[in-house]
């Protein structure tokens, strides 16, 4: 039996011991865990920063039973030599040393921290009043008082607004002129902006902060942001030391291939500290599918990972945004639809019918059409406007416009000719009509078509 | 007797509802209207039930016994010689092979008596283990779910007209402006919110219309309990004072926040939160779900996470609000607790279950031990006949498998393989043109019984004309093949009050418990729903309103998470397949095809297929298409649909022959209800070039 040791313990690891089991893996299973606490959702830790879900409410389903879950051990070396993990474990038990027959990288990034005069103290700590988001523990720390966003990407903006709900007062940083401009371009960036500033963040566009001290933050410009808090939300840096240490193949990430196998094939990493295809994700849905497929590959079977379509959905409740591919996407036809004053716009990049790219803002409908055709890779509809606009419903407003043989009652299968004749054969009253036509005797909701029906041909006679 | 009635206060033969009727007698047959002082229709029925009599005097009705000869073709019997050769074959098989060898298929639309007498013949006369039925394929999975959460299975646990009264309405793959028009009746105050991957004419009602993609309704429903809990609606008094297990079920559902969700189902997420804050901020509010959610290799735990949903609102077990399923069948409720099942007994008891078995051995007058133990569910039944390990033989009685079930061309190749076939039915389904023996049976007009509706009322469905000459009940088809094979014929009573009063006291202290329900009540106008435990008792039109009817009183949260369909869209079947029904039809169509007002408003099988999709395949509205699965091909004209998804195509099931939607449905099963995945298969679409 193969004995499979995980090092990290976020949802990418979380995924891979649930599916191991799944398939029938019948091996040992040992997860180290650097974070005291149990796995969970990380995609949710906004959730929390805004008060709508405790802490504990995040926590992923527990490991199936007879997997080793070690907590609060942090993996320091891989003897690859020998198939051996070294780790430090928080509760002064020294080191340890863990076997496996199959080792897997899933430890994730951590942010990136920018050189900004003041975020560090001497000695490399983030000075106070400075916090990341990347852990529970990150949401927990935060203290009264006005906060500064600094990097306006999807984080910064999921985490501005999450603060803002929360009841903070915030400024979100960045040194670009548009939030989330690399990802919706300059008029999508721009929407994105009023909207933000409708929900009460205030933006710094267009410049670099260039020093802190405790509550503030100085920008290029000369002038102080309030900062009690200062929240960095500048990227994340895939998490590869130990790969790097122990000899494996590192770009950007771990080096994988379709197997998700290192330059080791002992050794194998998955999550936002992988890199496949020349990309780390850093999306969740691709670390599951990673972790999915892994299990099946060390389960035996012979399958490779196809990455997932990138598709940038922040959390972002009152905005609705979504951006999916690259943004020229290399398509041969562009579909372009501005609505600003209703906050709505939306650009598909085409190629045979298929989406290589899009960008939809205030189109809450089309972001979740628009989506799934790129996803699955499915032709768009003729209709493109339709699809950015949500198909109209094709309901009649009455029985006037309707054509002789349109049904009335569906119920009893009553066509409008068959009321017209009953109603001239005498039955002018709704109680005769259905007793001659059965005409609203089933559910009764054609009711007032067919006394729209009487009214109409009462004016025609009369 | 019958012979001085002039009319007789019934209820339609079709679906679940059971709506009352007034039917009279008119010339040879009869003439119905809808009874105006039944609360479920409320004066109201549809073209199914205004058209019930013309099946009394179908020109095709079954008259006589038939039996096949070695020449392959039907030869007319007598009663006696039919049973005699069918009790004699039976009983070679049975002595060759081991009872098991014979199997009985049973029908949703049977009424009580029938039911019960068909679970206690296979049990006794038989002595096997294989009995299942139709229902299986219809709201097994809603049974299963409901079972867990709440201790028993009650279609609706409140009365029809509770909805009435709502605030809004979630429909979770539920069409009963066209599968049971009169309940929209109660549906006209409450705001909608209908959960369907078409626009169907429930749809075209809602207030907010949820279209995920086929199969993706689990997700959906794991969704909106995360955003109940997210956004602070949960009712925490409520999970803590009714509830168990809140905690792991969410360990699942907050793994699917919305924007995930809308990834995977295609629902948008302003519109999960809309559904979401409608259910929340309605008074009075109710999940109810139908076919759509339940007829999936995970059925059971779609089910379970839409009454997840409902717990976590504080729904169920609230007067004015609750989770209820839409029951199918005409007698699907009674259909399903009175020991038919493969896994159970009367009165909703499980076979397995030794106080059980001894219960109902007290009322049979055998001993506990002589009781066979659970057999082979009804998909597993039927892909078993003929096999080396399987029945060899197969009575059925009110069901059309060979329309009705999944893999329809397999089935009808068991079917055939099968040394004994026995069919009893009124008309010649396709099912019966396979059989060795037939025997034509009463229908409801001719008979007397009870029905449990949707809502677990008992209603007794009485004779107005007696039978064709030739004709015979169930009730007595059973009592004949069971003095032949043996049987005391005192332990197969004909009259169907006294089925009902033993069925009484084998249901008496079961989880579905008829002990104090009787004709003399029912017929007194009493309105009784089970359970109702003693003849004084008034019966239980609403459930839970104190506790659940687990041991602790507490209903429970599962702890589910979403699972893809069996089938996977790929390059060669592109589309999903989904299967369903239209309002001129009931079930496989046996009856309702031969009634002509019906047959013209819905006369042949059709695909309904989104315009741009169909452009693609180079297909124009009304031309020939195949649409195929992995399993077999189908034949149907297309119908250009604007609301359908492109990637959708939707098949009704009733039609015979090469337009069996069924002969592209698989054999993936719930693992718990073992609901076959009638609502997804992976198919193509293409000109067919020759006749249909």
């Amino acid at each position: 039996m193969t004995g499979v040791l995980v090092i990290g313990n976020g949802p990418a690891a979380h995924r891979l011991v649930h599916r191991l089991r799944q398939l029938g893996h019948s091996g040992g299973v040992t997860v180290l865990g650097a974070e005291p606490r149990a796995a969970y959702n990380r995609v949710l830790l906004t959730s929390v920063l805004d008060g709508s879900l405790p802490p504990d409410a995040i926590a992923l389903p527990r490991h199936p039973d007879g997997t080793r879950v070690r907590l609060g051990v942090t993996a320091v070396g891989v003897d690859r030599a020998r198939r051996l993990v070294l780790a430090r474990a928080d509760d002064g038990r020294g080191m340890l040393s863990y076997r496996y027959d199959r080792l897997v990288l899933a430890t994730g990034a951590r942010p990136r921290i920018p050189e900004v005069a003041g975020v560090r103290m001497p000695g490399g700590r983030l000075a106070e009043g400075v916090r990341c988001l990347r852990t529970l523990a990150d949401c927990e720390r935060i203290g009264p008082g006005q906060v500064a966003v600094l990097g306006a990407g999807v984080l910064g903006v999921e985490a501005a607004l999450a603060l803002r709900r929360a009841g903070y007062e915030v400024t979100l940083a960045h040194r670009r002129a548009q939030p989330m401009g690399r990802l919706l371009g300059p008029r999508g960036g721009e929407l994105l902006a009023e909207r933000l500033r409708d929900l009460g963040v205030e933006l710094e566009l267009g410049h670099r902060a260039v020093g802190y001290a405790p509550g503030k933050l100085l920008l290029d410009d000369g002038r102080t942001l309030p900062a009690d808090t200062l929240l960095l939300c500048t990227g994340v840096t895939p998490e590869t030391g130990l790969a790097r240490a122990a000899g494996l193949a590192v770009a950007c990430g771990v080096v994988v291939d379709d197997q998700l196998r290192t330059s080791d094939p002992y050794v194998h990493a998955i999550g936002d500290c992988a890199e496949h295809a020349g990309r780390v994700s850093g999306l969740v849905e691709s670390a599951w599918q990673q972790a999915d497929t892994l299990a099946r590959v060390l389960a035996g079977e012979r399958v490779g990972h196809r990455a997932a379509k990138p598709v940038i959905r922040p959390r972002t409740p009152g905005i609705h945004i979504a951006a999916l591919g690259t943004p020229d996407g290399g398509g041969a036809e562009v579909v372009t639809f501005s609505d600003p004053a209703r906050g709505r716009y939306a650009s598909l990049a085409l190629r045979e019918q298929r989406i290589t790219g899009a960008v939809l803002i205030g189109l809450p409908q089309a972001i979740a059409s628009v989506s799934q055709l790129y996803d699955r890779d499915l032709p768009v509809p003729a209709d493109r406007l339709a699809l950015l606009l949500g198909t109209a419903s094709r309901r009649g407003s009455g029985a006037l416009e309707l054509p002789d043989d349109a049904v009335v009652c569906l119920c009893n299968n009553v066509m409008k000719r068959t009321l017209s004749d009953a109603w001239r054969g005498g039955a002018r009253e709704l109680p005769d009509l259905a007793a001659a036509t059965r005409a609203t005797t089933g559910c009764g909701g054609c009711a007032p078509d067919v006394r729209r029906l009487c009214a109409a041909l009462e004016r025609e006679t009369g | 007797m019958s012979e001085a009635r002039r009319e007789v206060a019934t209820h339609c033969p079709y679906c679940a509802l059971q709506c009352g009727t007034l039917l009279g007698r008119d010339g040879a047959g009869a003439a119905v209207r809808p009874d105006p002082g039944f609360p479920v229709n409320q004066g109201g029925l549809c073209q199914k039930g205004w058209t019930a009599p013309t099946l009394l005097t179908v020109p095709d009705r079954l008259r006589t016994p038939l039996v096949r000869g070695a020449d392959g073709a039907f030869t007319p019997a007598d009663w006696d010689g039919a049973l005699d050769t069918v009790a004699e074959r039976l009983r070679r098989i049975r002595q060759r092979y081991g009872p098991d060898a014979v199997a009985v298929f049973g029908g949703g639309g049977l009424t009580n008596e029938k039911a019960y007498l068909l679970g206690k013949f296979a049990r006794l006369a038989l002595g096997t283990s294989q009995i299942d039925y139709n229902g299986r394929f219809c709201m097994s999975s809603a049974a299963a779910a409901g079972t867990a959460a709440f201790g028993v299975d009650r279609g609706l646990p409140f009365p029809v007209a509770d909805l009435g009264r709502a605030d809004t309405v979630l429909l979770a793959g539920a069409n009963p402006a066209e599968t049971m028009p009169p309940l929209m009746r109660h549906l006209g105050r409450a705001e909608l919110v209908v959960v369907d991957p078409r626009r169907t004419p429930t749809a075209e009602r809602a207030a907010l219309h949820l279209q995920p993609v086929p199969g993706t309704d689990l997700a959906l429903a794991l969704g909106l309990l995360h955003l109940a809990v997210v956004e602070g609606h949960r009712d925490p008094h409520y999970v803590r004072d009714r509830t168990t297990g809140f905690e792991a079920a969410w360990q699942y559902a907050m793994t699917w926040w919305p924007e995930r969700v809308e990834r995977v189902t295609g629902v948008p997420v302003e519109a999960q939160r809309t559904a979401v804050r409608m259910l929340a901020d309605a008074a009075r509010a109710y999940v109810l779900t139908g076919r759509g959610a339940e007829q999936h290799s995970k059925g059971t735990d779609t089910v379970a996470a839409f009454i997840n949903l409902a717990l976590a609102l504080g729904l169920p077990g609230r007067e004015g609000s609750g989770y209820g399923c839409l029951t199918g069948q005409g007698n699907g409720q009674g259909g399903r607790e009175l020991g038919q099942k493969a896994d159970q007994l009367p009165g909703y008891r499980l076979i397995a279950d030794p106080a059980a078995r001894r219960h109902i051995a007290e009322v049979w007058g055998v001993d506990a031990e002589s009781l066979p133990g659970p057999g082979r569910s009804a998909y597993r039944l039927l892909d078993a006949l003929g096999t080396p390990d399987g029945p060899r033989a197969l009575l059925v009685f009110g069901s059309n498998p060979v329309v009705s079930a999944p893999r329809a061309a397999h089935i009808a190749q068991r079917l055939a393989a099968l040394d004994l076939l026995v069919v009893a039915d009124f008309v010649p389904s396709e099912t019966v043109a396979l059989a060795d023996v037939v025997l034509p049976v009463t229908q409801w007009a001719e008979e007397d019984g009870t029905m449990t509706n949707l809502e677990g009322r008992v209603l007794r469905r009485r004779r107005l004309l007696d039978p064709p000459e030739g004709v015979r009940g169930d009730l007595d088809v059973l009592h004949g093949l069971a003095v032949r094979l043996g049987e005391p014929p005192e332990r197969y009573p004909t009259a169907p009050r006294e089925v009902f009063e033993e069925l009484r006291r084998a249901t008496r202290g079961g989880r579905a418990d008829y002990c104090g329900i009787s004709y003399e009540r029912l017929d007194a106008g009493e309105e009784l729903h089970w359970p109702c435990p003693a003849p004084g008792h008034p019966g239980t039109p609403r459930m839970f309103l104190d506790r659940f009817a687990h041991q602790d009183g507490r209903a429970r949260f599962a702890a589910v998470d979403h699972r893809e369909s069996a089938d996977a869209v790929g390059d060669r079947y592109p589309l999903y397949g989904t299967t369903g029904r239209v309002l001129a039809h009931y079930q496989s169509g046996a009856q309702t095809r031969r009634v002509p007002e019906l047959g013209a408003a819905a006369p042949q099988m059709y695909v309904e297929v989104h315009p741009d999709t169909a452009a693609r395949a180079g297909l124009a509205e009304g031309e020939l298409a195949a649409v195929s699965s992995a399993r077999g091909r189908t034949v149907a004209r297309v119908r250009l649909v604007a609301t359908m998804r492109t990637d959708t195509v939707f098949l009704p099931f009733h039609y015979p022959g090469t337009g069996r939607a069924n002969l592209i449905t698989g054999d993936a099963l719930d693992p718990r209800s073992e609901m076959p995945e009638f609502k997804v298969s992976a198919v193509r679409i293409e000109p067919h070039p020759g006749p249909a």
